[in-house]
């Protein structure tokens, strides 16, 4: 035993390998070599007439992604709620975090803390479930705004060409709300982190030069909380683009990548068209890191 | 004249914390006015009630003779100068200068030319362009003080701006920061723990003591003629006899004496007159180059320190510690304290 620690101690190389080659291990080869032979799969084919995969590298996969429209519609559709969401989440996330941040201590804090994450720890099929009741048209929401008298708004607001529909259950307004609802905690837990590294003593100086407090949030709070905002955006992003069962259960009958992925791989057995639509995400968030770092948002970091 | 900053009856309390209680003091136009005393003394909380970070519960705080206790600290003619320095990370240099300015509405050109004066005034011209995270702890501090200094404040606060620098830059900025605020005539008020620092640059310095003044003078008056023992202690290192020990060593009041004024003597040595004496027991001797610090346990209580010139140990080697010793000082070096 002494001989041992004797040994790595005067070797801390070999310490290290022996610490790290386990795990680095099961990174390469679970982690990134899984997700590599996923997507090589995406450059074989499937033959159309006996429905057996190719195994010859061929761009033919992409082609029919990039130049069928049904496919070309089912991106823009995912892409366009995952926007929506992630900026929705953005902007309610920015207060929440700012106040748990900055302003609450103790045990205040600590409930909030607790209340961000507390819906984490259960089901996800169960929330999502119980959302579809919630927005369903017999559902305390629609329930809610009749006893209100507000029955005409949410009637307008379903009667929206494009995003409304038949009730908040099977529309992509209540989809969009159940996504919100599930990936905020995502959202607050990194940007809350960000703004807790800023030192009080940066706000006090911005207002000691003169700043008013609506200057003192957008010269120094929001730069600063940009990394976490960004980190934040990643995975709301990424989490309603690979998301299969939200648009299953909740919303309008659209095909979202998810879905399109869990019926390629399953039903159709279109393991290649598979692969290529889980590429999608994975160059989508590649696109949107390099524009988030060319304006700057991790030069704080 | 009207004062530059004035404390009438200030209180700050927080919870069962009398963090400062009942201050009142004035600092004059142009003055550099030290705040010392050791961490909770209320130093800094009355900096933060000059600079608007807090508000105080009672009193009044006033700038150039208006009333500023609820003055937000954006609209106080007043800079900082903080302690971590509170450089914007994700600003360069420059940009981090020009920020007061820019917040005011100066046009980019303007500013940026004025912010390149005020990096030239601290010698940082060619800095500009680098983030504060690529500057050593003295580059930083001066941006800090460029960028405090660029809106022309009537005041400058500076809390404990030295602290985190090593000695000889220290020094070194002790000397340009006295000259830049005689150069430029702002008032400067200087939050510090370090006795040298507020003796060496202040003009006045205020102690601070459980959150009020024991004693506002001039550097030379504080360390000839300390008002309380607090500050003969804090201030001086000097010894303090309080009520009882001076009793017992046939003085009328509680006094204080510096350690240099203080000889050592053999325990059977008969002092002459006018010299008061105290038998004791030498419990450390420690060098200090040109003198040594001699630590005695006086027979009447407590341990006094006698400073000893480098010759005169060498003559008394002989005794080390355990010695049975006198310690002599000239009755009229003795400073009467109050209380």
């Amino acid at each position: 035993m002494r001989a041992a620690s004797t040994f790595f101690w005067r070797r801390p190389h070999w310490y290290l390998a022996l610490l790290l080659v386990p795990p680095l291990l099961w990174f390469g080869t679970v982690y990134l070599g899984s997700l590599f032979a996923l997507l090589a799969q995406s450059f074989y084919r499937i033959d159309d007439f006996t429905a057996q995969i190719v195994r010859e590298p061929t761009l033919a996969t992409y082609k029919q992604l990039v130049t069928q429209p049904a496919n070309i519609d089912i991106v823009l559709r995912t892409v366009t709620m995952a926007i929506a969401v992630t900026i929705a989440c953005a902007v309610i996330a920015l207060p929440i975090a700012t106040y748990m941040a900055r302003y609450a201590t103790g045990r205040v804090k600590a409930f909030f803390y607790v209340g961000v994450m507390l819906p984490m720890w259960t089901s996800y099929l169960v929330k999502v479930y119980a959302w579809r009741q919630l927005l369903a048209k017999e559902g305390i929401i629609a329930w809610v705004f009749g006893k209100l008298g507000l029955s005409g708004v949410l009637d307008t607001l379903l009667a929206t060409p494009g995003v409304g529909g038949p009730s908040l259950s099977s529309s992509y307004i209540g989809m969009f709300l159940v996504f919100v609802y599930m990936w905020l905690p995502f959202m607050i837990l990194p940007m809350a982190a960000a703004l807790e590294r800023v030192p009080g003593s940066l706000l006090q100086a911005s207002a000691d030069l003169g700043a008013k407090p609506a200057q003192t949030f957008r010269n120094v709070v929001l730069p600063l909380a940009i990394p976490g905002i960004a980190a934040g955006s990643v995975f709301t992003f990424s989490l309603t683009l690979g998301d299969y069962i939200i648009p299953s259960v909740v919303g309008a009958p659209g095909y979202f990548i998810g879905m399109m992925v869990y019926t390629q791989q399953g039903l159709a057995g279109n393991i290649p068209l598979a692969a290529a639509f889980s590429v999608v995400p994975i160059v989508l968030i590649f696109v949107y890191l390099s524009i988030a770092k060319r304006f700057g948002a991790f030069d704080a970091l | 004249m009207t004062a530059a900053i004035e404390f009438r009856g200030v209180s700050r309390i927080y919870g069962e914390v009398r963090a400062v209680d009942d201050v009142s003091f004035s600092v004059e136009p142009g003055e550099f006015f030290a705040m010392l005393g050791p961490s909770g003394s209320g130093k800094t909380t009355c900096l933060r009630l000059v600079a608007g970070f807090d508000t105080p519960d009672r009193g009044q705080v006033l700038l150039d003779g208006a009333d500023v206790s609820s003055t937000p600290p954006f609209d106080r003619n007043v800079n900082t100068v903080f302690q971590d320095y509170a450089l914007f990370p994700h600003m360069t240099v420059l940009q981090n200068v020009g920020y007061g300015p820019r917040v005011r509405g100066v046009g980019a050109a303007e500013r940026d030319k004025h912010a390149r004066e005020m990096l030239d005034l601290v010698q940082l011209g060619a800095q500009g362009e680098r983030r504060p995270a690529q500057l050593s702890g003295g580059q930083r501090q001066r941006v800090a003080l460029a960028r405090a200094l660029i809106n022309r404040p009537k005041v400058l606060l500076l809390d404990e701006p030295l602290g985190a620098l090593d000695l000889k830059l220290r020094e070194e900025m002790q000397i340009e920061l006295k000259s830049l605020q005689k150069q430029l005539g702002i008032t400067f008020v200087y939050v510090t723990h370090d006795q040298g620092e507020a003796l060496s640059m202040a003009d006045r310095v205020a102690v601070f003591n459980k959150g009020r003044i024991e004693q506002l003078a001039a550097p030379r008056e504080l360390y000839l003629q300390p008002a309380t023992a607090f500050v003969a202690r804090f201030v001086g290192s000097a010894n303090v006899a309080e009520a009882a020990l001076a009793q017992q060593l046939g003085a009328p009041a509680p006094f204080a004496i510096r350690a240099e004024n203080i000889d050592v003597l053999d325990a059977a040595a008969v002092a002459p007159a006018g010299v008061a004496t105290a038998p004791g027991t030498v419990v450390a001797v420690q060098f200090h180059g040109a003198a040594s610090r001699w630590q005695v346990t006086l027979d009447a209580g407590g341990t006094w320190s006698a400073l000893v010139s480098e010759e005169e140990s060498r003559r008394l080697n002989g005794l080390a510690v355990g010695t049975r010793v006198q310690l002599a000082w000239p009755r009229d070096a003795a400073v009467p304290l109050q209380g």
